[in-house]
């Protein structure tokens, strides 16, 4: 499962952090960082981060 | 012929209930219904983005469509989704389980979603209809923007969250304006008196003008051209000049269409914790029209118009509904239904974010910061409280960090003891 963010579209509202927190967090800076390749365990989380997105800027491939 | 739900909406709700189905395992026909000539997209940019962005030469629909910001992708490996678009469902027999449409067929249905969404509340004043707009769909945004040109008088009517922003896109959009609200302050029952109060000021000093604890009892309109408005006339006999109305007075919800059914419509859907539409097995109802009781907060059925409503409560209904036609998702039914409502407003360079409610509140007051210079760098935090409980909390300005704190406090606050079903 591949994650990618569009780091234009972000505008740190953290709906992801909270959806699937073992992906996405903020860094020091207010920045979004997240973990490119998740757990496959991490499925349902991470399309529940890339649905709740208010501006879509998560994108998820599976494989 | 294989078992069908039938979602009458096609707007953010539906597009999410579809999904939600596929991924819970529905292998049954899908039909969404939507009334726009679109499919579903994003309405957030509308106030926003879209009226103010000097690129876009007059857009056309197609060109808002194609925007990143407006486009809304699909959840990708979902299929054999069936959309009508530009048509309406008119009628719901609930013995005969079908949905009557507007070309005069039927659509029958083990399913249903009721998801249709909101409709801007008019002013109940006759005349001016060229002058006068309102916001929700992309027709409407096109519509705004082609008249929000320099130099235009533009009287908002209406300071919540869509008239604030509407007044900031104006205003950057070289507009006179001026935003009429009959309570003291703008946003005043989301925000709290304090924070209403700055972001007015925040909003004055880029001169939008308020005309607070007032109301438009009247639209002046030319002596030679009824469809154009001169002037907004106020409750205290005094007039806006104004060439412009933005009706930004609430939504309707979009149920007119099943009455004859019995079902209570006086405020969108009643549904219990599992959006069951009163007790109907099969139907179910999602978003902006769900009425339904949240845990976090008490037993009272309430509709709630954040953009998170729709994904958060499509989850819900997709899972009730397939146990109600004998598709139950494992472990779907095991938990209480209560979403933490959250919701974003962008006004010039000012961000309010927040989660829980604001409703039936005893008491709000700032829990971090205050309002001297500077204080949209480093954010204010602002808690509602019912009985001594926090249970909405929003940041405005600030930084992410502040936003997930502000969540997180909510959400600690609001937490109900997990029940066994």
């Amino acid at each position: 499962m591949k994650v990618t963010v569009d780091t234009k579209l972000c505008a740190e509202m953290g709906q992801c952090v909270f959806s699937a927190p073992e992906v996405f967090a903020f860094n020091d800076n207010g920045k979004l960082v997240w973990e490119s390749n998740p757990d496959l365990g991490l499925r349902d989380a991470v399309d529940e981060a890339a649905d709740v997105c208010p501006v879509q800027a998560i994108f998820v491939e599976h494989d | 012929m294989s078992a069908r739900i039938v979602v009458v909406g096609g707007s953010l709700g539906g597009q999410r209930s579809a999904e939600q189905l596929r991924a819970k395992g529905w292998d049954g026909e899908i039909v969404v219904i939507g009334a726009e000539h679109h499919p579903p997209y994003q309405r957030p940019p509308l106030s926003k983005a879209v009226l103010t962005d000097e690129g876009l030469r007059e857009p056309a629909a197609a060109d808002l469509l194609a925007r990143p910001d407006v486009a809304l992708r699909q959840r990708p490996g979902v299929e054999g989704i069936t959309w009508i678009t530009g048509h309406s469902a008119v009628g719901l027999d609930l013995a005969s389980r079908t949905v009557a449409m507007d070309d005069g067929s039927d659509l029958a249905f083990d399913g249903l979603i009721l998801a249709t969404g909101l409709r801007p509340r008019r002013l109940a004043l006759e005349g001016g209809t060229a002058s006068r707009h309102v916001l929700r769909t992309l027709e409407d945004a096109i519509s705004l923007r082609a008249a929000l040109q320099p130099g235009v008088r533009v009287a908002v009517v209406g300071a919540g969250f869509i008239g604030c922003e509407v007044a900031a896109s104006a205003v950057a959009r070289g507009c006179d304006v001026t935003v009429i609200e009959p309570l003291a302050q703008p946003m005043l029952a989301p925000l709290g008196a304090r924070l209403a109060r700055a972001m007015r000021q925040h909003h004055e000093d880029r001169g939008v003008r308020f005309s607070l604890n007032r109301v438009v009892t009247a639209l002046r309109t030319g002596s030679d051209d009824r469809d154009r408005i001169e002037a907004v006339g106020l409750d205290d006999g005094s007039e806006i000049p104004a060439t412009l109305v933005v009706e930004a007075v609430g939504s309707v919800p979009n149920v007119d269409w099943l009455s004859g059914t019995g079902l209570d419509l006086s405020n969108g859907l009643l549904c219990d914790g599992s959006l069951r539409v009163e007790g109907h097995q099969g139907i179910v109802a999602v978003g902006d029209v769900a009425r339904f009781p949240n845990p976090r907060f008490d037993d009272v059925p309430r509709r709630v118009e954040h953009w998170s409503m729709p994904a958060d409560t499509a989850v819900q209904a997709a899972v009730t509904l397939m146990a109600d036609l004998g598709r139950p998702v494992p472990g779907g039914t095991g938990h209480v239904f209560a979403p933490l409502p959250s919701f974003w407003s962008d006004q010039f360079d000012v961000r309010v974010q927040g989660y829980g409610t604001s409703v039936a509140c005893d008491e709000t007051r700032i829990l971090e910061g205050d309002f001297s210079n500077g204080w949209k760098k480093r954010g204010v935090t602002v808690g509602h409280h019912r009985n001594g409980r926090l249970v909405g909390c929003l940041v405005a300005g600030g930084t992410p960090a502040q936003r997930m704190k502000a969540r997180r406090l909510v959400e600690e606050s609001t937490m109900i003891k997990a029940v066994a079903l």
